[in-house]
């Protein structure tokens, strides 16, 4: 078992438990923290997936907006019994486990041993030759995706990214106006 | 040696375990967690997909890695807009349980 394996298994054992725990735990502001630990450990994954940015980004939204987000709203809907059960389970909490463990037994079942499973995916496309790319290849992961999301001349994802632009402008202007006091 | 196949069952049991959470709680703002648990599933998934990939064409290689982006972005919005519509609720009812939330029931 090499270096990266290791951290994946201590990284994916930490990021299962505390996902138990925020979906586990009796009151909600410790599920909350725990939520924390979650976003924290997929950072760490992704960075393991030579993805730099996505992790970088993942800790400044998730970790730090999202995570704060959710802190500021318990904090505003705030009951009475926080420190008893403060985060109940429904009466149909059996269903609900049920069928997630239904559909996460097919995922797995799929992905590992049908006959469409990823693992007999070869490369379609034959070995790489450098020289035949119009553009060059960027030295690295976020020159890389900039040059996807941005760039003029090549294939690039700009018009995807200026509508999702505009559909953080209607979430901005959608959450004044419903959360506002009238 | 890492394979694609880590990342997907990573992926799967982060999902079932968020789509639990979705699905047995009562407090509205835990159903949130639980969502938000499942799209860092899928984003687990998007980009163990785009280490994998052994497409060549540059443009299709980080592919996963834009998808992963664009899911932050609209998980982002989700949470902003469904937290204002919380707390407006809890304005106006004093309850955050879905199961007394029920003015669109018939």
């Amino acid at each position: 078992m090499d270096l990266a394996t290791l951290l994946f298994w201590i990284i994916a054992i930490v990021l299962v438990g505390s996902a138990l725990l925020v979906v586990g735990l009796r009151n909600i502001v410790h599920s909350a923290l725990a939520l924390v630990v979650v976003f924290a450990m997929a950072a760490g994954i992704y960075i393991l997936a030579n993805a730099e940015f996505i992790a970088i980004v993942q800790i400044l939204i998730y970790a730090g907006a999202v995570a704060v987000l959710i802190l500021f709203a318990l904090m505003l809907t705030r009951t009475n019994n926080l420190r008893t059960n403060s985060n109940p389970n429904n009466k149909q909490w059996w269903l609900g486990a049920i069928i997630s463990t239904l559909v996460g037994a097919g995922i797995i079942l799929a992905v590992t041993v049908s006959q469409y499973s990823t693992a007999h995916v070869g490369n379609a496309y034959g070995p790489y030759d450098p020289h035949s790319a119009v553009c060059q290849l960027p030295p690295n992961n976020v020159a890389y995706i900039g040059q996807l999301l941005y760039s003029p001349t090549c294939y690039s994802y700009v018009l995807p990214f200026e509508i999702a632009s505009l559909v953080l402008l209607v979430a901005i202007i959608g959450a004044i106006v419903i959360g506002r006091e009238d | 040696m890492l394979t694609l196949n880590h990342f997907l069952v990573l992926g799967a049991v982060l999902f079932c375990i968020g789509l639990y959470g979705a699905l047995s709680k009562h407090n509205a703002i835990a159903v949130l967690m639980g969502i938000e648990i499942m799209l860092n599933a899928v984003n687990v998934t998007m980009v163990g997909f785009a280490f994998f990939n052994t497409a060549r064409p540059w443009s299709t290689y980080l592919t996963g890695q834009i998808f992963a982006i664009f899911i932050i972005t609209v998980a982002a919005a989700e949470a902003a807009v469904a937290l204002a519509m919380i707390i407006s609720i809890y304005r106006k009812r004093s309850t955050v349980d879905v199961s007394e939330i029920n003015m669109m029931k018939w």
